[in-house]
């Protein structure tokens, strides 16, 4: 029976902030499960802290709550909104974790709140190892052998009757944290120690490696009828021992025949039914050994996961939008199918193609940290690509990466290890693909191969395919190369930069030669059965076939191209400026097509917009959709780094670029022509210089003194970026500046010590301009803006240092000849203003600023970008009162790399942000660090030892923590200072000074708070180890001035329980602007 | 290096796909037809239903896993041809014997790889199922085509001649006749508890696997031996199996099953479902582009369930041609019984009365499109499904039917009732 009417309010939890293991698929879905919900009819009441999401924008839900997802703050919007259900299989773990918690506190059952989409039983057996595997005994079905561990000589005892290598898997922690592959004593004790302490119940699974054996997912959908059906099979090229989310993984599986198939089918339906999964999608993980066949089950995810994203984008089945579906009431016969409209979501897709998905790591930003991968999860995003074969979806996946390659090797770019050649083969590495071609390409065979790194050889096949091709393009010119050859090269998915490479031409030359000889691209659609059924939903991915599918256009088209894969420094946000942009074309009356390659956004569902080309972001990729879609205009300043870098070469091959010019944009960029622009202004900047050469840089660090900040010019995320105290570091950095951005120079910029830092975000429609939002940084300008919290409306400046912020902001957006969005960072010290950057294109804070203040800055500045005037879209003044402080706060992955430093610098280093917001800034400060899991302590030690810069500043910090009640603990230095002022301190030693020292006090939680400001540039000293042990024991940890005392302030909100919930619908400086109307669809 | 023989695929509207050879040399004619199944290419292939017809897979990498002997279908290759994006250069399975390409060699199987098939699929799509010509000796299109034209097509063919078996064998017992190589049986009861005649038009070993497991010993026939012939092994029941080629063309058969009707429980499955019908007095017609994968949804109207389907046909049963609609046995609903999905919609499984056999029951409706997928003749002791419950390639859901055929042995009238014990 459809649809239930005794429930009328749901509540859904969302993810909070994108950290590794959970990142933005969990807005794809928990948007997907809002639209649907509301269409229906329900009032959806909405939890979530991340403001960069889609989910959180107000037309979503009725309700939008940008609050901690916590037991504590979910409890309180219960207690406001008292919703009828609660769906908590949406959020990933975050939101699941909050639903167990909520139930089992009796939150839910004293609110009569019912948990819908999957029971509490279910959840617990699904999540809980030790249930789940007797579950699976019940059904027949082999788990890994294991024993439970509570103590490392639980774990000892284990290893020593199973022998190594032995798998931990600390229990109900995310995205695998904590867990790992040990193979002898010494790590045994030291991953078990770190697992227990990371589980919330100190309980950690030691099982029998199953390490090499094929891993599988199944992605499984069950309604209230107990109708069941596979979305997807997706198979791991990396075989068991790295996390699916670190693994390359194709859909469907490749290598099990139909018996092997079905046994597994049946046993993922066997699974959700034995665990009570009565309705929603779910995700059951498979070991299969290659030799005989034998499966075990790894484990099941009672809820939407990051596989069921790239599922619903490589199937076009929405998992998501179906579950939330299922889960009041209907039964998957009684919904249709989206692209076919007329069959219906009661079935298996077929797919006539191949995906593939490849994750994007990011070690370069932490360096010291080991990069092998394991099973817990490292990578921060991932690509995925679609061809008609293997061969074709991995090349195109391997040149999504936005990593400087363009496919998988014949770059020139491959740098191997030749002494341990073979070890980048057998420890699963992030180059390992790399090595695999090129071993391939070397005459080592498919088994050899195959045996070093357990890739199954039909993938190593494949990859040699690959290989062979590029060996036949070697052996003749451009000229050379026949229709055939051409065509087999792009069918094997080689880049024409990769054919430019082999043939020893260039890019440009290739594609003229494809062209001459008729190879053309050609689109497909995916339309969920293999061709089976006329689908009318415009999905396309390229290939190189006969026909191609794409339908020709009624309304003029706009491009937008999307951001690429999630990586730091650009992440949700650009994605959800593309959205927004989409959204506000299509109502603006065009037809939009947007061409991304991350499956875990909203971007890349199927009806964000008009059409979808899931492709990869390059020059050759963007302009074969340009030649069948012929945009009047292509967005390419809303999805941050990637689409800017095409701007030039698509402008020069005739693409009409729409809004502010790539002129305008190189010119803010290029640090000579811009400090003209200004001086012509008369608006101040750090003294700076460019330097191509280490000489040049001596030359300009003696003409503008240290510090300095050294950084290599066109990076996002502030890649590269250090502050040099001298000239042996500064001689340092740019050497490897060099290496980041090659072709452009290293830039100089005196650093200004202990200013505020100020970032605005405006709209300039080429003769008026819009302020959207000021922010005033936490942290002082040094730390990368991404990295730092910020908060609307500023809490320090005086009105009138942001009103002259603001009209350099005009006269800035309205000289570079401004056409769109625009983000300046300035920085204030003494009273003076001085312009840090200037960025002509969306920013990273602008789905904060609209969240805080109301207003859609991407939609106002895409329909801007389209010929509309700032004057006629009647937006709220920008002088309103603002009764509402917004903090944003930055999420730091460190726990996820241990050996690598915390302290925060230049360089951007955070996953993702979240919003606290309160009628005062303690308040909101307090909620944004809440969100981030960061409970702050209200009461015990606080350890304080501070640089000789901050030993003043310190004192009223301390001050103010003694007065809260914090008993203090120094080092002999701060201690002094804190004794001089009258404040009662307790010394205790340096790690260098002896035992027991600061690192024994934290490692036996003798202290709560830690505020350790960094010493100078060292990083292997004292302040690295307390921080090291901070994040280890997760004890809150503070490396600046102005962080400890908007973190003291907060306490004292805590304290004072002045924290209450509001839902952004009831901001009074919301003040929606009706020209710009909500999302569409 | 890389080398490739060219070959064409050619349709009789004059459509040409270009590709290579990947199995033997030559030439060969049938109904160009389509299968979404992602895997299980070696049941598909060795299935005998596909006489007649040049099999294109919509699933670009085939041959993966290579071959073995215990996924074999029936004792060869019975299809005219094969068409596929990629065929595999390796096999890489535990249970690989041999590459897929050694196995189209060793059979003399024509196949045509490097085809651009999902524009096949769409073209047959929307032109529907016609004849066509593989080659890797002429490629001339003009001839190629020529010869399509010329070529025989389906519509009443009796092809189940060509595959069924000429003598009689008990599953287990013996080498089936026309056999070369062992089969898998899959597991045999030690001690049956039914026998089962089974009536072979082109049978899949999984069928007789499936009635291997659910306690029956099987005998199976040629198509040809008469009801008194049957009668006379003293079966508990009697199976008609799948097979190729129009339904209307095997008059035989379906007079033989109405020789048996009533006087032993009958089963019949895809070919076996089309001769129940046409025994009980229904029409049947071709469809557009037939059934043919592994992700057919076919709703059970009896339990109310939801069943994923491997299926494999181009004939369809028209159901309201038996009879009228019996509105009191049918939920008291006078819906028109045309019109599958209204029933589906009530949730109700109509039943029209055959003035000579009765009342007999819609059971199965594909949710596609709404098409007959299962009857009952209620007072006869006889069903039959359009699809294959013994899936081989595809999902399991629908493997109770054979525990359907037990309770119908048993005497049993709740033959859909679930899973229960049987």
């Amino acid at each position: 029976m459809p649809r239930r009417n005794d429930i009328k309010k749901i509540l859904l939890i969302g993810s909070g902030p994108i950290v590794i293991g959970q990142a933005c698929e969990f807005d794809y879905s928990g948007a997907q499960a809002c639209k649907v919900l509301r269409e229906d009819g329900y009032e959806v009441i909405l939890v979530n802290s991340n403001p960069a999401t889609i989910m959180t924008d107000p037309e979503f839900a009725h309700r939008t709550y940008i609050e901690p997802v916590t037991p504590e703050f979910v409890e309180k919007v219960i207690a406001v909104e008292r919703p009828d259900a609660l769906l908590p299989t949406l959020g990933g773990q975050t939101g699941l974790n909050c639903a167990v918690a909520l139930a089992e506190s009796g939150v839910l059952e004293k609110y009569g709140v019912e948990l819908i989409g999957a029971k509490l039983e279910a959840i617990k057996m699904g999540e809980d190892r030790k249930l789940f595997g007797e579950a699976m005994a019940r059904i027949g079905l082999e788990v890994p052998y294991g024993a439970y561990a509570y103590t490392i000589a639980d774990a000892e005892a284990f290893a020593a009757e199973v022998g190594y290598p032995v798998v931990i898997r600390p229990s109900f922690t995310m995205g695998g944290a904590g867990g790992g592959i040990v193979y002898n004593l010494d790590e045994l004790r030291e991953q078990v120690a770190h697992g227990i302490s990371l589980s919330p119940i100190g309980e950690v699974l030691t099982e029998e490696s199953v390490i090499g054996w094929k891993e599988y997912e199944m992605e499984v959908m069950r309604d209230v009828n107990d109708n069941a059906v596979i979305v997807c099979s997706i198979e791991n090229i990396d075989a068991m021992g790295v996390h699916t989310g670190d693994s390359i993984t194709v859909a469907p599986a490749q290598t099990l025949s139909d018996r092997e198939y079905q046994v597994m089918r049946d046993a993922s339906i066997a699974v959700l039914r034995e665990i009570g999964v009565e309705t929603g999608g779910s995700n059951v993980q498979f070991a299969v050994n290659p030799a005989d066949g034998r499966m075990v089950v790894i484990e099941m995810n009672p809820r939407v996961s990051r596989s069921s994203a790239l599922a619903s984008k490589a199937t076009g089945f929405p998992i998501a939008k179906i579950a939330a579906k299922l889960a009041v009431g209907y039964t998957l016969d009684e919904i249709n199918n989206d692209i076919t409209k007329v069959t219906p979501a009661c079935f298996e897709p077929s797919i006539d193609y191949t995906v593939v998905k490849v994750p994007r790591w990011a070690f370069e930003k932490f360096k010291g940290t080991d990069t092998t991968l394991t099973t817990r999860m490292k990578s921060v995003g991932e690509a995925m690509a679609i061809g008609r074969t293997f061969t074709e979806a991995l090349g195109k996946a391997f040149r999504s990466l936005e990593n400087g390659r363009i496919g998988l090797g014949a770059d020139g770019k491959d740098v191997f290890d030749e002494l341990k050649f073979d070890r980048g083969l057998t420890v699963p590495n992030e180059n390992r693909m790399f090595y695999v071609a090129d071993a391939l390409w070397r005459g080592r065979s498919v088994e050899e191969v195959s045996a070093l790194t357990h890739i199954d050889p039909w993938f190593l096949d494949h990859v040699k395919a690959q290989v062979e091709v590029e060996g036949m393009v070697r052996q003749v010119s451009l000229e050379g190369m026949t229709a055939d050859l051409m065509r087999m090269a792009k069918q094997h998915g080689l880049s024409d930069p990769q054919l430019a490479y082999l043939t020893r031409s260039d890019e440009k030359a290739v594609r003229a030669r494809r062209l001459e000889l008729g190879v053309k691209a050609t689109f497909k659609s995916v339309d969920t059965c293999a061709g089976e059924f006329l689908a009318t939903t415009p999905y396309y991915y390229k290939t190189y076939e006969d026909e191609s599918e794409v339908t020709t256009a009624t309304r003029p088209r706009v491009m937008i191209l999307g951001a690429g894969p999630n990586r730091i420094g650009q992440g949700i946000e650009f994605d959800y400026c593309c959205v927004h942009a989409s959204y506000a074309l299509h109502d603006a009356g065009f037809e939009t097509v947007m061409v991304n390659c991350n499956p875990e956004t909203v971007s890349t569902d199927y009806d964000t917009s008009d059409r979808l080309y899931f492709e990869p972001l390059t020059f050759e990729d963007v302009m074969d959709i340009v030649d069948v879609e012929q945009p009047i205009g292509v967005l390419v300043t809303f999805g941050g780094q990637t689409p800017l870098k095409l701007a030039r070469a698509l402008e020069e091959a005739g693409v009409p670029i729409l809004g502010t010019k790539p002129e305008a944009i190189d010119l803010a960029e290029d640090r000579e022509r811009f400090a003209d622009v200004l001086d012509r202004l008369g608006i101040a900047y750090p003294a700076a210089g460019i330097a191509r050469s280490a000489a040049e840089a001596i030359e300009v660090a003696n003409r503008i003194g240290y510090p300095l900040l050294v950084r290599p010019s066109y990076v996002l995320g502030g890649r590269g970026m250090v502050i040099a105290y001298n000239e042996e570091y500064m001689l340092k950095h740019v050497a490897e500046a060099t290496v980041v951005s090659p072709d452009h120079p290293v830039l100089l910029d005196r650093f200004l010590e202990g200013a505020i830092e100020v970032d605005v975000d405006a709209i300039c429609d080429t003769r008026e301009v819009y302020i959207g939002g000021v922010m005033e940084h936490i942290e002082e300008a040094g730390i990368h803006s991404g990295d730092s919290a910020c908060c609307i409306p500023h809490f320090t400046l005086g009105d009138s240092i942001v009103e002259e912020i603001k009209g350099y902001t005009r006269r800035i957006a309205l000289e570079i000849g401004t056409h769109g969005l625009i983000n300046i960072q300035f920085a204030v010290k003494d009273s003076t203003v001085y312009v840090l950057e200037v960025n002509p294109r969306a920013s990273r804070t602008v789905p904060f600023v609209s969240k805080a203040t109301g207003v859609p800055l991407a939609k106002v500045a895409a329909r801007v970008m389209a010929g509309e005037m700032i004057a006629d879209l009647a937006l709220p003044s920008e002088d309103r009162e603002f009764t509402r402080f917004c903090v944003k706060e930055a999420v730091m992955p460190f726990g996820r790399f241990p050996g690598a430093d915390s302290v925060l610098g230049p360089e951007m280093k955070s996953t993702g942000e979240v919003m606290g917001s309160a009628t005062d800034f303690p308040a909101a400060y307090a909620k944004s660090q809440l969100a981030i899991d960061y409970s702050l302590p209200s009461e015990g030690t606080a350890f304080i030892s501070v640089c000789d810069r901050d030993k003043r500043a310190i004192v009223s910090v301390a001050r103010h923590l003694n007065q809260l009640g914090f008993r203090l603990l120094s080092t002999r230095g701060t201690a002094k200072g804190l004794r001089a002022a009258g404040l009662p301190v307790t010394e205790v030693l340096k790690v260098h000074e002896g035992r027991p020292n600061i690192v024994d006090a934290m490692t036996n939680d003798e202290v709560q708070i830690v505020i350790n400001t960094p010493f100078g540039q060292e990083t292997r000293s004292d302040g690295y180890q307390i921080r090291a042990m901070a994040i280890r024991h997760g004890i809150t940890n503070i490396t600046t001035m102005e962080a400890a005392q908007a973190v003291v302030q907060a306490i004292e909100a805590i304290k004072e329980q002045r924290l209450g919930v509001s839902a952004l619908q009831d901001f009074e400086q919301w003040v929606p602007p009706t020209a710009i109307n909500g999302a569409s669809s | 290096m890389i080398t490739r023989q060219p070959a064409l695929l050619v349709l009789e509207d004059g459509t040409v796909f270009r590709g290579y050879s990947c199995g033997a040399s030559g030439e060969t004619a049938g109904e160009a037809v389509f299968n979404t199944s992602m895997a299980g290419y070696q049941e598909i292939f060795t299935d005998p239903s596909y006489a007649g017809q040049i099999v294109t897979m919509t699933s670009p990498h085939i041959g993966n896993y290579g071959m073995n002997g215990a996924d074999m279908e029936s004792r060869g290759v019975f299809a005219a041809g094969f068409v596929m994006r990629e065929m595999s250069r390796t096999s890489s399975s535990w249970r690989a014997e041999e590459t897929l390409r050694e196995f189209f060699e060793r059979l003399g199987v024509v196949a045509i790889e490097g085809v651009d098939t999902r524009r096949l699929t769409r073209h047959l799509r929307e032109r529907g199922a016609m004849r066509s010509i593989l080659s890797t000796v002429d490629l001339d299109p003009e001839s190629l085509r020529a010869k399509a034209q010329a070529s025989p097509g389906l519509v009443g063919r009796d092809l189940v001649a060509e595959v069924a078996v000429r003598e009689r064998f008990t599953w287990g017992d013996d080498m089936p006749s026309g056999c070369e190589l062992p089969v898998d049986t899959g597991v045999l009861p030690v001690k049956p508890r039914f026998r089962v005649v089974a009536f072979d038009s082109g049978i899949k070993y999984n069928i007789l696997r499936s009635l291997a497991e659910a306690d029956c010993e099987i005998v199976v026939v040629p198509p040809t031996t008469s009801a008194a012939e049957a009668l006379a092994l003293e079966p508990d029941g009697v199976f008609f199996a799948n097979g190729p080629g129009d339904p209307s063309a095997v008059t035989y058969l379906y007079e033989t099953l109405r020789e048996l009707l009533g006087q032993k429980p009958i089963f019949g499955i895809c070919l076996g479902h089309q001769m129940l019908s046409l025994a009980l007095g229904c029409d049947t017609y071709k469809l557009k582009y037939g059934h043919r994968g592994g992700n057919q949804p076919v709703k059970n109207l009896i339990t109310g369930r939801v069943e994923i389907t491997s299926q494999n046909h181009g004939f369809c049963v028209d159901f309201s041609s038996l009879g009228e609609l019996d509105v009191a046995a049918s939920g008291g609903l006078d819906l028109d019984p045309t019109d599958l999905g209204a029933w589906v919609s009530a949730g109700v499984a109509p039943v029209v009365l055959s003035p000579k056999f009765g009342p007999v029951q819609l059971t199965h409706v594909n949710l596609n499109d709404m098409t007959v997928e299962g009857v009952r003749a209620l007072e006869q002791r006889a069903f039959s499904v359009q699809y294959h419950p013994e899936a081989a390639p595809g999902p399991h859901d629908a493997r109770y039917l054979f525990g359907a055929f037990v309770r119908l042995m048993q005497g049993r009238d709740d033959v859909f009732a679930g899973e229960d014990e049987v």
